[in-house]
């Protein structure tokens, strides 16, 4: 366990780097709100904002990064079947609506 | 192969374990690591279910769905500011983020009193984040918001809300008790004489996944 410790010591300015650029990802995604941004651009911004937020601090705050490729495959792969489930949810909202539409509004 | 003499020796139930573990280690970091990281994996799992469940019920609704820049804006200055508080309370988490990256940093070399100093102001940070996450929700019950309705649209907006919202503020206030422990030990020397200050990252781990699962609760439910 000794050995493996110190692998994770990086310089401390690769951290602060990281917080500013959290920092102003957090003002960008803040400013697409405050201006107003609607529609395809908005939806764009925040998942582009939110995708690198997320990436940066899985990457280098978690140390992911740096880990072996085991632990990165076991650990990232299985969210991605999530996907499944969201996209068949996104089908199924749709479909309720259509439904409830068709039944209740006259 | 004398392990495999020994082996069908056990009873059964053992036989399962050795085939299991059979002595390998698959994970090349410390065990603590490997679980957090498993634990964060089932947590992933659990919001990505609130967040799809959310999504689906916006998705269905023949209401409007209220206004997230509205509902959130706060009075100050004589003006409405937009999202105001959520903003502030995502930059109080990101700064704590940022204060437990340097907290592991400073744990693996050995400055016992920034370690502390470093994971007490995580704590109170996030101490700070469920405070105002406490008085948005007083807020929002003031005005009438109840996990069956509300005064603006589509009362699966308050659910949706309380659940999501709830259950985040949970795992911040669950953080902020672990975190305050650590600390406790690092003082107290803890980790110097077990010889590896591993345990500070693996709250780390737990920490970041906080503001990460943050991330996305800002994007979905208070920016879409």
């Amino acid at each position: 366990m000794s050995q493996s410790e110190g692998q994770q010591q990086h310089p401390l300015t690769i951290y602060l780097w990281i917080w500013l650029l959290l920092f102003v990802l957090s003002a960008c995604s803040y400013a697409v709100d405050y201006f107003h941004l609607e529609g395809m651009l908005r939806w764009t911004l925040i998942i582009i904002f939110m995708v690198l937020k997320a990436g940066l601090i899985v990457a280098i705050f978690m140390h992911m990064a740096w880990e072996r490729l085991a632990l990165k495959f076991a650990i990232l792969l299985p969210p991605l079947c999530l996907l499944v489930l969201i996209g068949f949810m996104a089908i199924e909202g749709d479909y309720t609506f259509i439904t409830r539409g068709a039944a209740f509004v006259r | 192969m004398a392990h495999d003499a020994q082996a069908a020796a056990l009873p059964p139930l053992r036989q399962v374990v050795e085939d299991f573990a059979s002595d390998k280690q698959a994970f090349q970091v410390p065990w603590g690591k490997a679980m957090m990281w498993i634990f964060l994996l089932s947590d992933t799992f659990i919001f990505t279910c609130f967040l799809t469940g959310y999504m689906n019920v916006r998705l269905s609704t023949m209401d409007t769905w209220p206004n997230p820049s509205e509902v959130f804006a706060l009075h100050l200055f004589g003006q409405d500011i937009p999202l105001i508080l959520i903003a502030i309370m995502t930059f109080v988490l990101i700064t704590s983020s940022g204060t437990m990256a340097l907290a592991v940093n400073y744990g693996y070399r050995r400055d016992r009193q920034k370690t502390v100093l470093l994971l007490t102001a995580t704590a109170a940070l996030g101490a700070t984040f469920v405070g105002m996450q406490a008085f948005e929700w007083t807020k929002l019950i003031m005005e009438g918001v109840r996990p069956w309705g509300n005064p603006w649209g589509a009362p699966q907006f308050g659910s949706a809300f309380f659940m999501i919202t709830g259950f985040h503020g949970c795992h911040v206030t669950a953080g902020v008790i672990y975190l305050l422990v650590t600390a406790r030990r690092v003082g107290s020397g803890f980790y110097d004489r077990k010889g590896s200050y591993e345990t500070v990252e693996v709250a780390g781990l737990y920490w970041h996944f906080v503001d990460l699962v943050w991330v996305f609760i800002f994007a979905f439910f208070y920016l879409w």
